[in-house]
C-alpha cells in the first residue's frame, strides 16, 4: 500500500495533483459528514419499514410473496452494484487516466439509469396492481423507503450528467475534481445502503 | 482534456485491483443470499441468518475497497463517525423495532409477527 496515510475517504488523487488534492481534504471530509447523516435518515425508514412489516401492517392486502419479484430485484442489485464499480473506475481514470474519464463514468450514468427503470417498472405495477402507498402501513413504508433511495438514485444521475457538462465546459480543473470525487462517494454510499434496502426488505420479505 | 499520466502505472494498477477485489466479494454475497431465497434450500432462520452475515461483511467489504476506509492508516475520523452513526442507528432503529414489535404483541398477538 501507499506510504502516505489518506486524507478523506474514497479514492485520493495524491500529491501530484497539487492543489485539487490538498482542497478535497476539507470538502470530502464535510461531504462525509453529510453521508453520515444521510444514513441515519435511510436507517429510519428501514426501521419504520421493519415496523410495519407484519399482517396488522399489511391490513389485509397482498404481501411480499405477491408482489415482489426476486428476479428483477436480483438484475437491480446486479446493476446498482456494476455500476457502483464503473465510478470506481472513473475515479481512477480521472486520477491516472482522464482520456477514460467520460465512458466510464458514462458506463456508470447508464447502469444506474437502467436500475431506477426497473425500479420504476416495479413500483408502477404495485400502484396499478392495487398495491400502492395507500394501502397499508406497510405499503406506505415500502413506498418511502425504496422510493427515497430511488429519489437519491436519480439525484446522483442527474449530478453526473451536470459533472460531465462542468467537465465538457471548465475541463478538468480542481473544482472539478473535488466534486467529482464527491459524486464518487455519493454513488458508493448509495450501492452500500442499497445492501440493507434488499437484505431487509426484499430477501428478508420472501425468505 | 489533460494527457494520460502513464508514470504511475503501478498505483493505478494497485487501486484497480483494490475496486475489483471489492466487485467480486460483493457479487458473491450477493449471490449467496439471493441463491438461498431463490431455492428456500434451508429453514426460514438459517436463510435469515445467512442474509444478515452477507449483507453485513459486504458493507465492511464495500467501505474498505470502494471508500478505501481501513483500520491501519492514521486518519480515523472517518472511520469513527461510521462508528458513531452506527451507534446512533443501533439505539434508534433497534429500540424502535423493539419497542412497537413488544407493544404489538401485547396489544394484538398473533397479528405482529413476521
Amino acid at each position: 500500500m501507499t506510504d502516505r496515510a489518506p486524507l478523506h475517504p474514497g479514492l485520493n488523487l495524491g500529491p501530484r495533483h497539487g492543489a485539487a488534492h490538498e482542497q478535497a481534504e476539507t470538502v470530502l471530509f464535510g461531504f462525509w459528514v453529510f453521508l453520515m447523516s444521510d444514513l441515519i435518515l435511510f436507517g429510519l425508514f428501514l426501521g419504520t419499514y421493519a415496523s410495519m412489516a407484519n399482517p396488522m401492517g399489511r391490513a389485509g392486502g397482498s404481501g411480499p410473496q405477491e408482489l415482489f419479484s426476486l428476479a428483477s430485484v436480483a438484475a437491480q442489485t446486479g446493476l446498482l452494484l456494476a455500476s457502483s464499480y464503473a465510478m470506481g473506475m472513473a475515479g481512477i481514470a480521472l486520477k491516472h487516466r482522464p482520456s477514460r474519464l467520460v465512458p466510464w463514468t458514462l458506463a456508470a450514468l447508464g447502469l444506474a439509469v437502467g436500475f431506477l427503470a426497473l425500479e420504476l417498472r416495479d413500483l408502477s405495477g404495485m400502484v396499478v396492481a392495487g398495491a400502492g402507498p395507500g394501502r397499508s402501513g406497510w405499503l406506505s413504508s415500502f413506498f418511502a423507503l425504496v422510493g427515497l433511495h430511488g429519489l437519491h438514485v436519480a439525484a446522483a444521475c442527474l449530478w453526473a450528467v451536470v459533472m460531465l457538462a462542468q467537465l465538457r465546459i471548465f475541463g478538468p480543473s480542481d473544482a472539478v475534481k473535488t466534486r467529482f470525487l464527491r459524486l464518487a462517494l455519493f454513488w458508493h454510499f448509495l450501492d452500500i445502503v442499497w445492501i440493507g434496502i434488499f437484505s431487509v426488505v426484499f430477501l428478508g420479505g420472501l425468505a | 482534456m489533460i494527457r494520460d499520466n502513464m508514470a504511475n502505472g503501478d498505483e493505478e494498477r494497485r487501486e484497480a485491483r483494490s475496486y475489483r477485489k471489492g466487485f467480486s466479494l460483493a457479487v458473491l454475497l450477493s449471490a449467496v443470499p439471493f441463491a438461498l431465497v431463490w431455492t428456500q434450500a434451508f429453514g426460514r432462520g438459517v436463510i435469515l441468518a445467512v442474509i444478515g452475515v452477507a449483507a453485513l461483511v459486504q458493507v465492511v467489504a464495500q467501505f474498505r475497497y470502494f471508500l478505501h476506509i481501513d483500520l491501519s492508516r492514521q486518519k480515523r475520523e472517518d472511520l469513527q463517525l461510521i462508528l458513531f452513526s452506527a451507534l446512533v442507528l443501533l439505539i434508534v432503529v433497534g429500540g424502535t423495532v423493539w419497542v412497537m414489535a413488544d407493544l404489538g404483541h401485547r396489544m394484538m398477538p398473533g397479528m405482529t409477527g413476521p
